[in-house]
């Protein structure tokens, strides 16, 4: 097999691999808030919304990380 | 002492937006100079022959270039990172004493970098590669700049309330991680004076890459600054503060995240572009066509997102001049990141490559967007590093207006003399002679290269509106702290 050949097979891999992920990618984000303890990721945009010290945070890191 | 409440700390947010308007004049005005230099050449010679080599276009040309992509830009981003970064991830600079020492280190540097930088490049001295032109010595004070920014990022994310990073940290990240690779190997060097055992100017190096491999190396490097400096961390500076300016949620938290990982993947691909119908290989060059094609997408996917944010509030967009920055410059992102990848079509660029389009289309992403982006994020700042409301309403509203004429005459008037210029030097007779010699392009080009320096004259008149505004606003009244929760409290 040239070199060439390699490379065609290696692109088409990438791509089929690529667009898979782009896509589970996709897939997930859209899912992952019907899960049970699934997470709507449109609840991060409050993180920017709501950034004053005093607000609480969307998702606290846990207590003894906090000190 | 004890007994005040936190608060997020400005020190160096505010320093940095200093060195952002100071160097925003200074890049803009070279600009200026030199649009004229080209329209009327007599001008390289303003202050006498005997010292116009340093009032020449080839000598000032670097210093256009770098005072606004790595000063201006620059200084607006690291503005932006101390200011949001703190916010989103709830955490304050005076909580570590450390991080704050970083940021003032940080700074500090940053200034004796700008002075060496404007110092070597005024004295010619240039390693001639272009947006890498700094000596080595230079590129390792860089370096360390860019470590320290690296220890704020990451510091700051160590000691982090918010659990979640919020997409502009995302961005931050890739920002710092990109010019990181980027940089270095671009400017991988050898001291000529050292190699050589002492011979020659010791700020002078040659490059390790040679030929074809180092025009791609270096456009590899050129269009990921546009990536990673112009692009990348704009887009971290507008998921912020449009979202607060306005008081609306991001329209697709979702898309903004796909958008990412799509232009990180796509972006780093795109540099062959710049070296189409050149030596290096012809797959090469394809592929940087193929790509930059294929960016449109990710690239639409945040500039939509930026405008669907303004969703059922567009009569903010007629209220508020910091909305019309804002939304205009998403308009000029989508308009140059499909105008890039038309130039990035072969057939395309076999017309447009080496003319004045190319110049008017990064001046429409340079000038629209990025400008427009930073102008817009420190009119949002400056009411809540300050304390005070926007001095004049009204003056930031005719700058916008005078900046944008400024813009529509910079992109027009070069789309003509790109486009003219292409197909003149194409043109020849029916025996394949060349019809037209390089002056008569020359000739034909000065009423569009004059318009060209009116427009961009325009542009930093509005430039230093906003430098007034922004200084008169420091000296302005105080206001209460809850009048600075969202859209920016402004005078009349």
């Amino acid at each position: 097999m040239s070199i060439a050949e390699l490379q065609a097979y290696g692109y088409v891999a990438a791509m089929v691999v690529l667009v898979f992920v782009t896509y589970g990618y996709a897939y997930h984000l859209y899912t992952k808030k019907k899960d049970a303890n699934g997470k709507d990721y449109e609840d991060y945009s409050n993180m920017a919304l709501r950034d004053d010290l005093t607000d609480t945070p969307v998702s606290a890191r846990s207590e003894h990380k906090e000190k | 002492m004890e007994n005040r409440p936190l608060e997020y700390d400005y020190t160096v947010a505010k320093l940095f937006m200093f060195m952002t308007i100071v160097l925003g004049v200074v890049g803009m005005l070279i600009g200026v100079i030199l649009a004229f230099e080209l329209a009327f050449p007599g001008l390289n010679t303003m202050l006498g022959s005997g010292v116009a080599e340093y009032t020449s276009f080839g000598r000032l040309r670097p210093l256009h270039t770098d005072s606004i992509i790595f000063g201006f830009v620059l200084s607006g981003i690291f503005t932006s990172w101390y200011y949001i970064g703190q916010r989103v991830l709830k955490v304050s600079m005076s909580e570590s004493k450390f991080l704050m020492f970083i940021g003032k280190l940080h700074f500090g540097l940053y200034a004796v970098g700008v002075v060496a930088i404007v110092a070597s490049l005024l004295l010619g001295y240039t390693t001639s590669k272009e947006y890498a032109e700094f000596e080595w010595p230079i590129d390792i004070v860089v370096v360390l700049i860019w470590v320290l920014f690296g220890i704020s990022i990451f510091g700051l994310i160590g000691i982090r309330r918010e659990k979640s990073l919020y997409i502009s940290i995302w961005y931050f990240i890739a920002n710092f991680l990109g010019v990181a690779m980027l940089y270095v190997f671009n400017n991988m060097e050898i001291p000529t004076y050292f190699a050589s055992g002492g011979h020659g100017d010791i700020l002078h190096s040659v490059s390790m890459y040679a030929g074809t491999n180092d025009a791609m190396v270096q456009w590899w490097y050129g269009h990921n600054a546009v990536a990673f400096v112009l692009t990348v961390p704009i887009i971290a500076i507008m998921y912020y503060f449009l979202p607060k300016e306005s008081g609306q949620a991001i329209y697709s938290y979702k898309l903004s995240l796909l958008s990412f990982w799509g232009l990180m993947f796509v972006y780093l691909w795109a540099g062959g572009h710049h070296l189409i119908y050149s030596t290096v290989p012809d797959w090469v060059q394809s592929m940087g066509s193929v790509f930059s094609v294929v960016l449109i997408l990710p690239s639409w996917g945040s500039a939509i997102n930026m405008l669907l944010t303004m969703k059922g509030e567009w009569q903010q967009v007629a209220a508020s001049p910091l909305i019309k920055f804002m939304i205009l410059a998403s308009t000029f992102y989508m308009f140059s990141t499909l105008e890039g990848p038309i130039q990035a079509i072969k057939s395309v660029n076999a017309i447009a490559h080496f003319t004045d389009w190319i110049v008017g289309h990064v001046h429409d992403g340079a000038l629209g967007w990025v400008g427009f982006v930073v102008i817009a994020a420190i009119y949002h700042m400056a009411p809540r590093v300050f304390k005070r409301e926007i001095y004049s309403k009204s003056l930031m509203s005719t700058q916008f207006w005078i900046q944008t004429l400024g813009i529509v005459l910079y992109f027009t008037s070069m789309w003509i003399a790109g486009i003219t210029q292409g197909m003149m030097w194409r043109a020849h007779d029916e025996f394949g002679n060349l019809a037209y010699s390089f002056i008569d392009t020359v000739t034909v080009l000065h009423p569009y290269y004059a318009i060209r320096g009116v427009g961009g004259l325009l542009y930093l008149v509005g430039f230093l509106m906003f430098a007034y505004n922004i200084y008169k606003t420091m000296s302005a009244r105080p206001v209460e702290e809850y009048e600075l929760q969202n859209a920016s409290p402004m005078g009349a």
